[in-house]
C-alpha cells in the first residue's frame, strides 16, 4: 500500500479509537449503565498488556508465552504491600501508597524480565516459546505456594493504591487513568517503531544474521525490548489489581498468556492499534459468547483455530487486504 | 528410617519421571520429525484418562479399559492431525502455538460437556490396589511399581522401534530431512499422521496410568504440559535419549525437592523461615534447574546431532 495512504488510514484509525474509547464509556456511565464502564476498564487494561507484548512479539518477532506472569507481578505488587500494611509484617514494603506499589510493580517486572530474558534470549524459535512459558509458570507456582498471600485462593485487596489527585475508588477516574495510560503506551509504541531502536529490532526480526553481520548486537536490543515489554505488562497488572481488588494466581496461568497473545495476533502484530483492536475483539467475543453458553470456550477455541488457518495477518491485515485485488502475502 | 524414606521417595521420583517420559516422548517425536509445537499434547493425556475412566466403568476391568483406551486415544490423535494439525506443518511456530491453544480450549470444553465438571475416579482391581514389601520394612504401592514397569517397557519398545525397525528408520530419516524422504517415495503424510497418533497414544497411556492415583480431571493436561516442556528443553528438543534422561532427572529432583527441601533449609535458617521458603523454592526448583542448564547449554543436555 502507498505509504502516505497507509499513514492517513492509521491516523484516521487513531482518531476513531481515541474518541471512541473516551466517549462511549463516559456516555454509557453518565446515562446510568455503570456495568459497561467495568467492561471498558477491563478492555483497556488488557489492551495495555497486549501493547506490552506487542513490543517483543510484534516488533521483535519473539514469541513470548509468559507475559501473564508480569500482570500477576504487577497485581501482587499492589496486594502484598497493602496486605502487610493491614496485617503487619514486612515493614520495608508495607504501604498503601500508590507510588510504592507502582515502583514495586515496575521494578520487580523489570528484574524478572531481565533475569529470564538473559537466559531465554539465548535460544530461538520453539525453545524460546517453551522457556518463556516455563518461566511464567514458575512465577505462577511460586505465588501458589505462598500460603501467606492466600496461595491458590487468592488475595483480596481491601484498599486500593493511594495516589495524589486521582482517587482510584472512583470508577470514572480509574478508567481515566487506564485510558490515558493506554494512549501514552500507544504513542510510545509509535515513537519506538520509527526510532533507531525500533528499526534495529524489526531488522533483527526479518534477518538476525545479517543484522549481526552489519555489526549490530541484536541480543542487547532484544533484551531491552523484552524488559520494556515486561514492564508495560507489569503496569497493566498494577491497574488490574486496583480494578478487580481481588487477585489470584489464576490471573498468571499460562492460558492467560495465550489470551494476550491471541489479542496481539488477531488484532495484527506489529501494527499500532492491532493489540487494542485484538483486546476489543476478545472482550466482545467473551461477552457475546458467554451470554449464550457457559461453554463459550468451545466456539472461542474454534474461532481461534479458524483464524489461524484462514485469517493471516490478523484483522488489521485482513482489512488492509480488503478492497485490494487478491495478492499473495509476501511473508 | 531415614534410608527407607529416601528409598521410597526415589521410587516415587522414578514413577513421576517415567510418566513425564511417556509424555515428552510423543512431544519430542512430533517436534523432531514434523517441526511441530503441540500445546494440545496435554489435552490428549487428559483424553486418555477420561476414556479409560469411562471404559473402566462399563467393562468393570481397569486392564481391559486401558487396552481399549490406548487405540482410542491414538484415533483421537489421528483425527486431530487430519482435521487441524496437518494444515499447519508449513506454518511458523507462532501459528502452531495459537492453533493448538485453540484446540486445548475446544477439547477441555468438550470434556466438560461430556463428562461434567467433576473429576472421575478410576477404581483399581484388588491385586493392583495393594502394597508390596520390597525390602524388609519398605512397602510400596503395587500400582506405582506397575507404572514404573510399564514406562520402562514403553521406553524399551520405543528404542527398538526407532533404532531397529524400518518404520523407525523412516522416522529418523524424516527427522533429518523430510523433503528428501518424501522425494524418495515415502508417503510422508501417512508417516506424520502415524507418528502423531503414536505420540497421542503414549500421552494417553500416561494419563491412564496417573488417573487411578489422582483421578481424571479437566486441566490435568494444562498443568503437566509445562513440566513436559521443561523436560524436553533440558533434554534437548527432538532427542529421545535426552527426553528419557531429563524426565528421570526432573522426576527425581521435583520429588526430592518437595519432600526434603524444608529439612535441608532448616539446617541453615530458622524453622519458621524454612517452612515459608521451602514450598516456594521446591515449586520453582525444576525451573531454576532449567535456567541453570540453559545458561550453560542453550541447546539442552543431549541435542540431536542434526538441526
Amino acid at each position: 500500500m502507498n505509504p502516505a495512504l497507509k499513514n492517513t488510514s492509521t491516523a484516521w484509525l487513531s482518531v476513531v479509537m481515541v474518541v471512541l474509547l473516551a466517549a462511549v464509556p463516559y456516555v454509557l456511565y453518565v446515562s446510568g449503565n455503570t456495568f459497561w464502564l467495568d467492561i471498558f476498564t477491563r478492555l483497556v487494561i488488557l489492551a495495555i498488556a497486549a501493547c506490552g507484548l506487542n513490543l517483543i512479539l510484534g516488533l521483535g518477532g519473539l514469541v513470548s508465552f509468559g507475559h501473564a506472569a508480569y500482570i500477576g507481578i504487577g497485581a501482587y505488587a499492589v496486594g502484598i504491600p497493602a496486605y502487610h500494611e493491614t496485617y503487619g509484617g514486612l515493614d520495608a514494603i508495607a504501604s498503601y501508597n500508590g507510588f510504592v506499589h507502582l515502583g514495586l510493580a515496575l521494578l520487580t517486572s523489570a528484574v524478572f524480565a531481565f533475569i529470564t530474558g538473559v537466559i531465554s534470549l539465548r535460544t530461538r524459535g520453539v525453545n524460546f516459546i517453551m522457556i518463556t512459558m516455563a518461566f511464567g509458570q514458575m512465577m505462577f507456582y511460586a505465588i501458589v505456594s505462598l500460603e501467606t498471600y492466600g496461595g491458590d485462593d487468592g488475595l483480596t485487596i481491601d484498599l486500593r493504591s493511594e495516589l495524589p489527585l486521582i482517587n482510584l475508588d472512583s470508577p470514572l477516574s480509574l478508567y481515566g487513568l487506564c485510558y490515558v495510560s493506554l494512549l501514552v503506551i500507544v504513542f510510545f509504541t509509535y515513537r519506538i517503531r520509527h526510532s533507531r531502536f525500533g528499526l534495529t529490532l524489526q531488522g533483527a526480526k526479518s534477518n538476525e544474521e545479517r543484522m549481526n553481520a552489519i555489526g549490530v548486537n541484536c541480543y542487547k536490543y532484544q533484551l531491552t525490548a523484552f524488559v520494556l515489554s515486561g514492564v508495560v505488562c507489569g503496569y497493566a497488572g498494577f491497574l488490574l489489581g486496583n480494578f478487580t481488588t481481588f487477585i489470584s494466581p489464576e490471573m498468571m496461568d499460562w492460558t492467560r498468556s495465550g489470551e494476550i497473545m491471541f489479542m496481539v495476533i488477531l488484532g495484527g502484530a506489529a501494527t499500532l492499534w492491532g493489540p487494542v483492536i485484538g483486546a476489543i475483539i476478545f472482550i466482545v467475543l467473551e461477552f457475546v459468547l458467554s451470554e449464550y453458553t457457559v461453554y463459550w470456550h468451545l466456539p472461542f477455541g474454534l474461532l481461534l483455530i479458524f483464524s489461524v488457518l484462514f485469517l493471516r495477518g490478523g484483522v488489521t491485515g485482513a482489512l488492509h487486504r480488503l478492497g485490494k485485488p487478491a495478492v499473495r502475502s509476501q511473508s | 528410617m531415614e534410608t527407607s524414606i529416601l528409598f521410597i521417595q526415589l521410587l516415587n521420583g522414578l514413577q513421576l519421571g517415567i510418566l513425564l517420559f511417556l509424555l515428552s516422548a510423543g512431544l519430542t517425536l512430533t517436534f523432531g520429525i514434523m517441526d511441530f509445537v503441540n500445546l494440545a499434547h496435554g489435552a490428549l493425556y487428559m483424553l486418555g484418562a477420561f476414556f479409560c475412566a469411562t471404559l473402566t466403568l462399563y467393562t468393570g476391568s481397569f486392564i481391559l479399559a486401558v487396552l481399549l483406551a490406548i487405540p482410542l486415544t491414538a484415533l483421537a490423535g489421528f483425527i486431530l492431525e487430519k482435521l487441524v494439525v496437518q494444515h499447519l506443518y508449513d506454518r511458523d511456530h507462532l501459528d502452531h502455538v495459537l492453533a493448538t491453544f485453540g484446540l486445548i480450549l475446544c477439547i477441555d470444553t468438550m470434556v466438560h460437556i461430556i463428562w461434567g465438571p467433576e473429576g472421575m475416579a478410576i477404581p483399581l482391581p484388588d491385586f493392583l490396589n495393594s502394597q508390596v514389601e520390597l525390602l524388609p520394612g519398605i512397602v510400596f504401592p503395587t500400582f506405582r511399581l506397575l507404572i514404573i514397569a510399564i514406562g520402562l517397557i514403553a521406553a524399551a519398545g520405543l528404542y527398538i522401534l526407532v533404532n531397529h525397525t524400518r518404520l523407525g528408520m523412516l522416522i529418523r530419516a524424516g527427522a533429518s530431512n523430510r523433503t528428501m524422504v518424501g522425494a524418495l517415495g515415502v508417503d510422508i503424510r501417512t508417516l506424520f499422521s502415524g507418528v502423531f497418533a503414536l505420540g497421542a497414544a503414549l500421552a494417553g497411556l500416561a494419563g491412564m496410568l496417573i488417573a487411578p492415583i489422582t483421578e481424571a480431571s479437566i486441566g490435568m493436561g494444562s498443568d503437566i504440559i509445562i513440566t513436559t516442556f521443561v523436560v524436553i528443553i533440558i533434554g534437548g528438543v527432538g532427542s529421545m535419549k535426552g527426553a528419557f534422561l531429563a524426565a528421570l532427572i526432573i522426576g527425581l529432583i521435583d520429588t526430592f525437592g518437595r519432600s526434603f527441601l524444608d529439612d535441608i533449609f532448616k539446617l541453615v535458617m530458622s524453622s519458621e523461615a524454612a517452612e515459608t521458603a521451602a514450598p516456594a523454592v521446591s515449586a520453582m526448583l525444576i525451573y531454576i534447574l532449567m535456567a541453570v542448564i540453559l545458561a550453560f547449554r542453550p541447546q539442552g543436555l543431549f541435542p540431536p546431532l542434526t538441526r
